[in-house]
């Protein structure tokens, strides 16, 4: 559904669900993840309703996807970098088990 | 919105006259508790009328979720209060107690050590020595409540008109004239309602409404796993996981910005009480403007020299709005003014109201 306009060279390879994606230096992580055809990014926490980018800019809080072992990352907000690590559709993250800051 | 609803119910055609989205409205802004835990020590009208306010809300509740389908996560299963030392915990029993020997129909509260409230509140930190807990105590989604009451009002047929700021309001032989940004409307009865815009309109009905705007900044997390069955007095899960944590008490007039730190300390003291969230983001912060009169407690009154004019002001506007729905504006509607209400009168700051 997503193409990129004009030529560009993917030269980062990002991890998603454990699949290698590629992405170019400068895109955001939901720019990457929608050029992947990844949809949709997560489920809501309360009624597991589909979520996908929709504000693109920092807004919506809708994109979530866990980035290198951190959930709840706003993936219209963070740059790519090479050999990251992101997961889609993880729920809420349980402080009682502890997580890494 | 609760007195329209109130209003409404009892068959009186409604006309609702809204500042805007420019107004400084506590109904957006403010941490959602219904709250009797502590309040009404000097004032035991108030203290009463708060407790018969929160019994209320099981109706309330039920009867807004009926008429709109809006689900405003009502839940009042008790609240607590924690001390992080032995002398504040004496003091707020003293108080507590204090406080239960002047109600007729006090809820039952209870003062708990560190094991007791570990027991019901398992993320505690190791600095919280106890806490006070009220089975009375409970919170909603305000953000829902204020659209489910819209929503309500819609059902009712009562007429919301925004962008409507009021700039004069004239007795005239039956009722009073109001004028608008709008134009004018004629209105057998005009309730002042308007929050910290009460203190301007209030002299126009020869009342007083001695109200000014007090700050309280509250922060917001990302939603998280529920960790907290029931609300603190200043920090709260939401039905949907986020973690609501406030409040500062601040005399800077009309500013409803916020402050890092302010927030900074709000957030440390939360850390404090429960370690966990340390680990958890904020994604929004805000003030919000409190509807403060002298005494911090509510004021009602009705007007000797404008026939059918009332005035209505609180902070604590969610947890009296089954009270002002179901009794006040009931009266209201009614036309009755029972000797209950005048311990509320602003006549209690010594200011005699103007007649004019």
């Amino acid at each position: 559904m997503f193409r990129r306009l004009g030529e560009s060279v993917e030269r980062y390879g990002l991890v998603v669900d454990g699949c290698r994606v590629a992405a170019v230096p400068g895109d955001t992580v939901a720019t990457a993840l929608l050029l992947a055809g990844m949809k949709p990014f997560r489920r809501t926490i309360k009624s597991a309703a589909p979520r996908s980018p929709y504000c693109g800019m920092g807004v919506c809080f809708d994109c979530l996807v866990t980035i290198d072992g951190i959930a709840n990352r706003q993936a219209c907000m963070e740059p790519v970098r090479d050999g990251m690590r992101i997961g889609t559709g993880a729920g809420a993250p349980d402080l009682t088990e502890g997580r890494e800051a | 919105m609760a007195l329209a609803h109130g209003l409404a119910r009892r068959g009186r055609s409604v006309t609702v006259l809204d500042e805007g989205d420019v107004a400084h409205r506590a109904s957006r802004g403010n941490f959602a508790l219904i709250w009797v835990q502590g309040k009404g020590l000097a004032l035991p009208a108030y203290a009463d009328w708060t407790v018969r306010a929160a019994t209320l809300w099981d109706d309330f509740a039920a009867e807004i979720g009926e008429l709109t389908g809006v689900d405003i996560a009502y839940a009042r299963r008790g609240g607590f209060h924690v001390c992080f030392n032995e002398a504040e915990l004496a003091e707020r029993a003293r108080r507590l107690s204090r406080l239960q020997t002047q109600l007729a129909a006090a809820p039952v509260c209870e003062v708990l050590d560190r094991s007791a409230i570990k027991d019901r509140l398992p993320a505690v930190g190791p600095e919280v020595v106890g806490g006070t807990y009220c089975p009375a105590d409970g919170h909603v989604n305000a953000l829902r409540l204020f659209n489910a009451l819209h929503e309500a009002a819609e059902v009712q047929g009562i007429r919301y008109v925004p962008n409507a700021a009021v700039s004069e309001i004239s007795p005239r032989a039956r009722g009073v004239s109001i004028q608008t940004k709008l134009g004018n409307i004629h209105a057998h009865t005009v309730v002042l309602a308007a929050g910290l815009g009460n203190a301007r309109l209030a002299p126009m009905v020869g009342l007083d409404a001695p109200v000014r705007p007090q700050r309280g900044q509250i922060m917001v997390t990302e939603k998280v796993a529920p960790f907290l069955d029931y609300p603190l007095s200043t920090i709260r899960q939401t039905d949907e996981g986020g973690v609501m944590i406030g409040d500062s008490q601040e005399e800077v007039g009309f500013d409803s910005g916020n402050s890092s730190r302010v927030l900074g300390a709000i957030a440390a003291r939360a850390v404090r009480t429960f370690p966990l969230l340390a680990q958890a983001r904020v994604v929004r912060s805000w003030g919000a403007l409190r509807v403060m009169s002298k005494d911090g407690y509510p004021i009602y009154d009705r007007s000797t020299s404008v026939p059918d004019a009332y005035l209505v002001t609180c902070h604590s506007g969610v947890t009296l709005a089954p009270i002002h729905a179901k009794v006040l504006a009931h009266h209201i509607a009614d036309g009755t003014w029972p000797d209950d209400f005048m311990p509320f009168s602003a006549g209690r700051f010594g200011n005699v109201p103007q007649v004019g």
